[in-house]
């Protein structure tokens, strides 16, 4: 489990949320939410990722784009002022800070303007990361986890394969012990940070004939002789972030490199996902809103018919839905947010079945409001919506990831009826 | 050296939109605010910082004391120094409402003599009022010698003189000061090669702009003191000496935007329809 030093400064008190050990003076106004999880340490770095975001990211956004690849000075940047490790405990090479900073950050970073390098981030410091830390030894802690979180090492999640997404029961890369090595023979398919990583947490099959219980993580140095990157995909969106079909031919990993216990990957894998599909949730949100917020500066000077086009009154009624949406999708990935912070940070054990469920259902609801957002933003912007010159455009393309990215939509309806019980 | 940075919270001039005029016109209203540390005042710590610092190494070389007046939220915006890496705060509790530049001065003068800086190095202004007069103020009131405008400070004996560029019209000035002394700091001061304190190796590059405080920063910044005075604790008692009669805001933009085939016409449009020519 994860050992914190301090403790978490977001607790239960009785019934109602509290802050915890509060340093500072409290505001004078009550907060608009019902909870209010973040502190002034939290608020000083939210600061410090969106000047981080708009400043040092946003002016290469266009750049980076035309490029399909942001430049690995990125992660060293991030991971210089903290937003990697954050909510990584400082045994583990991160700041000792609770999950309320992961949220905070994936929210700032949208800023940036590209949804590429967000999700590159995002796969560094929440998707490929996450396990390592749960389950590492303080060897591969040294070696990956605080190398990835300094941003010295770029890391990458390996689970997709040509024929197997999120029913990875249907793996088909193997890793067979020889000697002290596993030997990984398979390839792995839409690898976001994939053609640069120095590695990848990997999900193969070390017993071909135990289903789900066949399966392992295997840490995999990507100069290991044998790795090779057969491809780069060309996406419909997110181009400034790089995504790679992995080869595997003989790959030989001393046994060191497994990661937890042989035959657990799969429990592992799920408890991982969960930090993926939350931070990718908080972030897919914080986009819609600020999507949102940049078509209203379009409403204001747009004139249609003698009238800003934010006077028209079917417009003012489609910004009031699409705004409550927004709100009330906030409202669930908070919740869950808070669940999750609340099984791993406050007592320190696995994410429960119900965290898992509501996370779920913040992913599924998320990406139906954003896609909603992405398709009217386009509608509000008319002509110019559909057109390179404007950030609408991409927006549109980069979204609907989310619908499909870190389990579809459809794989979080099973989910929710399976952890129902139905 | 020990360098005291005055600094004030500022209403986020990206949410300039959300600033009202209370309907009895009598103040601007600060609800729903969201506040930020005043940039040329973040300039001035980030260059207080560069001055008493190895910036190869990370050694320190001095004190660096932040100081702000304010009600109890600006403990929040003296954490920002603090997490860059000053040393220190010094929360002095007022409603905004009872501080001018000259309150403002005043406390910073009984703060000078209690505390003893070699410097006052200070923003040239804030962007909320635009006054640009705090520190010249405060300059008269020690009667120290006083730099505006810094966009170069460079020290080679350790701050025993300054080297001191200000950007005015025609160019930069350049003044020699001996501290103790107050400078007020201009954007340019936070340019890569702006302030040299004959320590930092010319070779060390720092960064366009600020530094950040990066998460360690703002975890060792809890637990950095901030000292709380009142205006009575200084001394400092007679009030401000400005008042506000009335605030109304600009009359709303109206039309949108019209090309003109020529500037024949410019002018005439200017002269006949818009009245300013």
């Amino acid at each position: 489990m994860l050992a914190f030093p301090q403790g978490s400064r977001y607790q239960l008190n009785g019934d109602s949320f509290s802050g915890g050990r509060r340093r500072g003076p409290r505001p004078r106004k009550a907060p608009l939410v019902a909870f209010h999880p973040y502190t002034e340490e939290h608020e000083l770095f939210r600061k410090q990722v969106r000047a981080f975001a708009e400043k040092e990211l946003a002016p290469h956004a266009e750049e980076w784009e035309r490029d399909e690849l942001f430049p690995n000075w990125v992660f060293k940047r991030a991971g210089e002022l903290g937003i990697l490790g954050a909510h990584y405990p400082e045994s583990a090479g991160g700041s000792g800070g609770d999950n309320w900073f992961s949220i905070a950050k994936s929210e700032e970073l949208v800023k940036c303007g590209s949804a590429g390098v967000t999700m590159g981030l995002l796969v560094q410091s929440d998707m490929a990361t996450p396990c390592i830390a749960e389950l590492g030894t303080k060897d591969q802690i040294a070696e990956f986890l605080e190398p990835a979180l300094r941003g010295e090492k770029i890391a990458a999640l390996g689970v997709s394969e040509p024929g197997a997404g999120s029913d990875v029961a249907g793996l088909r890369t193997t890793a067979r012990v020889d000697g002290d090595d596993y030997v990984i023979n398979g390839s792995k398919t839409y690898i976001t940070n994939g053609t640069r990583a120095d590695f990848v947490t990997l999900l193969c099959k070390t017993d071909p004939d135990a289903g789900h219980h066949g399966i392992s993580i295997l840490l995999v140095p990507t100069n290991a002789k044998g790795f090779s990157v057969s491809k780069k995909l060309s996406k419909m969106g997110n181009w400034a972030s790089d995504t790679a079909e992995l080869f595997f031919d003989n790959v030989r990993v001393p046994k060191r490199n497994l990661l937890g216990q042989e035959g657990m990957g799969f429990i592992y894998l799920m408890q991982n996902f969960q930090s993926e599909r939350l931070v990718g949730s908080s972030s897919a949100i914080a986009g819609a809103f600020l999507a949102l917020d940049r078509s209203l500066d379009w409403g204001r000077e747009r004139m249609a018919f003698g009238k800003p086009l934010i006077k028209r009154e079917v417009w003012q009624h489609k910004l009031a839905e699409l705004y409550t949406k927004c709100e009330a999708a906030k409202a669930l990935v908070y919740k869950s947010a808070d669940a999750f912070n609340h099984d791993r940070y406050v007592t320190q054990g696995d994410v429960s079945f119900e965290t898992t469920k509501l996370i779920a259902m913040s992913k599924l609801f998320v990406g139906d409001v954003a896609s909603e957002v992405a398709d009217q933003v386009v509608q509000f912007h008319g002509g110019m919506g559909y057109l390179e010159e404007l950030w609408v455009s991409r927006y549109f393309r980069d979204q609907r990831l989310f619908r499909i990215g870190g389990g579809t939509s459809e794989v979080m309806k099973y989910m929710i009826a399976k952890l129902s019980g139905w | 050296m020990k360098i005291l940075v005055p600094v004030k919270r500022v209403a986020d001039p990206d949410n300039a939109n959300k600033v009202k005029v209370s309907a009895d016109g009598a103040r601007v209203t600060s609800e729903g605010l969201e506040w930020k540390l005043n940039p040329f005042d973040e300039y001035a710590v980030e260059a207080a910082l560069r001055l008493n610092e190895n910036g190869a190494s990370g050694e320190k070389l001095g004190e660096v004391i932040i100081v702000s007046l304010g009600p109890d939220e600006v403990q929040t915006t003296i954490r920002q120094p603090l997490a860059m890496g000053a040393d220190r705060g010094i929360h002095v509790k007022a409603d905004d409402a009872e501080l001018d530049s000259t309150v403002v001065a005043k406390v910073l003068a009984a703060l000078v003599a209690q505390e003893k800086p070699d410097l006052v190095l200070m923003g040239k202004q804030a962007v909320d009022g635009d006054s640009n007069t705090a520190g010249q103020v405060l300059a008269e009131l020690l009667g120290w010698p006083m730099a505006t405008f810094a966009m170069a400070i460079e020290t080679a004996d350790g701050g025993k003189t300054l080297t001191i560029g200000r950007e005015v019209d025609t160019g930069v000035l350049t003044l020699k000061v001996t501290p103790p002394a107050v400078v007020t700091v201009d954007l340019r001061i936070v340019a890569p090669g702006s302030v040299r304190n004959g320590v930092t190796p010319d070779a060390h590059k720092y960064g366009e702009g600020a530094r950040y405080a990066s998460l360690k920063g703002i975890m060792a910044a809890k637990k950095k003191a901030i000292d709380v005075r009142t205006l009575a604790d200084l001394g400092v008692t007679d009030g401000a000496v400005v008042t506000y009669t009335k605030f109304e805001r600009p009359p709303a933009r109206t039309g949108s935007v019209r090309f003109v085939e020529s500037a024949q016409e410019l002018v005439q449009r200017l002269k006949t329809e818009a009245k300013v020519l």
